[in-house]
């Protein structure tokens, strides 16, 4: 299994070359790192090309690191049926970069690609239909986004006056309390900011 | 003069029996052939993902038995080897055929309701009055391990919660002995049946590229003749060991699917009494208390395993860094978890693959040029769970 995938990183390596920024195996699964211009051509060669076949999408996962320069970042899982093989393909992009589209290779990157604009609002070029796909009609903001607090900005509930459902800001009667259970011993965040804030006096 | 046709558009849901769950779908009729479809998912969206990075390991489970509620374990067996595989446990050979014995428990359970709400859809209303009754001695075999019928929060990463009793074991066998004949009984209501097959023959036929393009997986990529399942070509657990065989479809239309769904049912039946015939003694999850917690008894007695305990139910444990993506064979297609974990005690980022939102998709493709009527009877046969397409 192993070897399967060394080999494939080889040939991945020497085909593409260039446009490969790197290839780590971990946990007995290759991830292969890309610029965001390559990706339709990538993703067409490991298509086509005899030794790879990967001829189904299996998920386009978002991810968010906001204190990363470049924020986002988006992960293409791919499975060949034929050499029974996956692979990870890794792209990072700034927060108001677009990223093609490829609706055209794989038909179901439609909904993958709009539900990744739905929850990150990162925008897809030459995507036929990109519209929000699991939120409310109407919602506003990028929930996966860190930023994005875990209860919302509006809640709605059937008003009995107007005959219908109204939206309005969320009022909790107690707030979301997050609790830092990490060990003390190895640190907690409370006293790592009381360490730094030494050192940093010790400095000044 | 030429008469003016005008194509109306019609809204199928999101309260609709046979839309199984709550979908809106937009059709576009010409008289009574479907032009286009436009369904609208999401009004059963919870933010399961943006949950689970808020909660520790052990807190995400429950959230992955209200995805495909209808087979609630095989979807927490997913996570809990993304879990292990980054915590590189090792699994008790006895929980890992506790695992199995469920989740082909939850095949089952999966494959009656779709199997009998198809049949529903076009019309017959006695397979779901007999196939229900089997899913309710189905839930107490869940509810007797776990304590609840359908949101089981059973398996545990490093084995499954707790062990099961004698007795449990020995009501399974007599259920598997029992229940192939009720599947003769259901066969003989519809395999054969004239209107059951004059609605799903030749209908919503995929092809085998276009099963590949459209990402489908599990009954719908088998029944199109592609002889793919993952407990097959890349087994987890103990599923190498075992003896079943991969029903494969021919012409991959509604009716094909069905009769795949027929025949796993009774290859999960095998696969259920081969797993109690082997059934080995020992453990049912990791003795590592870093990762799972100590017994009740060791608690009053040992400070270690008191601390044990408190840590892992306030902090948890925490999951190296990384990222994996395990996939389970779901009853419904390839369910999988992307996880990515940051070093600390929560999930940095879960990413759930649920089967049934890439088959929903190719809803539009699928109904072009079939009547109305045939919505439903595609609808069921795609075998559709709000829970997971919405997450």
């Amino acid at each position: 299994m192993i070897s399967k995938l060394q080999n494939l990183e080889k040939l991945i390596n020497s085909e593409l070359s260039i446009k490969v920024l790197n290839s780590v195996i971990s946990n007995e699964e290759l991830l292969i790192e890309i610029k965001d211009n390559d990706l339709v051509e990538v993703i067409q060669f490991l298509k086509s090309n005899e030794n790879c076949k990967f001829k189904q999408l299996i998920d386009i996962a978002g991810v968010d690191y906001p204190e990363n320069e470049k924020r986002f970042e988006l992960i293409y899982l791919f499975l060949s049926h034929e050499n029974n093989t996956r692979i990870k393909l890794l792209t990072k992009f700034e927060i108001d970069q677009t990223i093609n589209s490829i609706t055209k290779i794989f038909p179901s990157a439609n909904w993958m690609e709009r539900e990744v604009f739905d929850m990150y609002g990162i925008k897809f070029k030459n995507h036929p239909d990109l519209r929000r796909i699991l939120t409310d009609y109407g919602f506003k903001g990028h929930p996966l986004r860190k930023d994005f607090p875990l209860t919302g900005f509006n809640e709605v509930r059937y008003s009995e006056k107007d005959k219908k459902v109204i939206y309005e800001p969320v009022k909790l009667e107690q707030n979301y309390r997050n609790f830092d259970f990490e060990s003390p011993w190895e640190g907690t965040n409370y006293i790592k900011e009381i360490k730094n804030s030494d050192k940093n006096d010790k400095k000044n | 003069m030429t008469k003016k046709t005008k194509s109306l558009s019609l809204n199928f849901g999101p309260q609709h029996p046979a839309a199984h769950g709550v979908l809106r779908l937009i059709l576009e009729l010409d008289g009574e052939v479907v032009e286009k479809a436009d369904p609208h998912i999401g009004l059963l969206h919870r933010g399961t993902e943006k949950l689970i990075e808020q909660k520790t390991y052990t807190q995400a489970l429950p959230y992955f038995d209200r995805l495909d509620y209808v087979a609630p374990m095989n979807q927490e067996h997913a996570f809990a080897l993304a879990a292990e595989k980054l915590l590189k446990v090792e699994v008790p050979i006895r929980a890992k055929y506790i695992r199995v014995i469920f989740c082909e428990i939850g095949r089952i359970l999966s494959h009656i309701l779709n199997v009998t709400t198809q049949a529903l859809d076009v019309g017959a209303l006695t397979p779901s009055l007999w196939g229900f009754e089997e899913r309710e001695t189905l839930m107490t075999f869940y509810e007797r391990a776990s304590g609840s019928r359908l949101h089981a929060n059973y398996f545990r990463t490093g084995g499954v919660h707790k062990d099961i009793p004698l007795k449990l074991v020995e009501d399974i066998e007599k259920f598997c002995k029992s229940f192939p004949k009720i599947i003769d009984d259901l066969e003989g209501l519809l395999t054969d049946n004239r209107i059951f097959k004059q609605r799903n023959v030749e209908i919503g036929i995929v092809s085998k590229q276009e099963a590949l393009d459209h990402s489908f997986s599990g009954v719908m990529l088998r029944g199109s003749g592609i002889p793919w399942d993952l407990r097959k070509s890349q087994p987890y657990e103990i599923y190498k060991d075992l003896d079943f065989k991969i029903p494969v479809g021919k012409n991959g239309d509604c009716y094909d699917r069905y009769l795949c769904r027929i025949e796993e049912m009774r290859e999960s039946v095998k696969i259920i009494q081969q797993c109690i015939e082997r059934l080995p003694k020992g453990p049912v999850k990791s003795i590592d208390n870093k990762i799972s917690p100590p017994n009740r008894d060791e608690i009053k007695q040992s400070m270690e395993a008191l601390i044990h305990h408190f840590k892992l139910f306030t902090e948890g444990y925490r999951v190296p860094k990384g990222d994996v993506y395990t996939a389970v064979e779901a009853p419904k297609g390839e369910f999988g978890v992307y996880l990515i974990s940051d070093g600390s005690n929560k999930p940095y980022r879960c990413k759930i693959r649920a089967p049934g939102f890439s088959h929903l998709q190719a809803m539009d493709y699928l109904i072009r040029g079939h009547m109305l009527a045939d919505v439903p009877a595609v609808l069921g046969s795609l075998d559709i769970v709000f829970g997971e397409v919405d997450r």
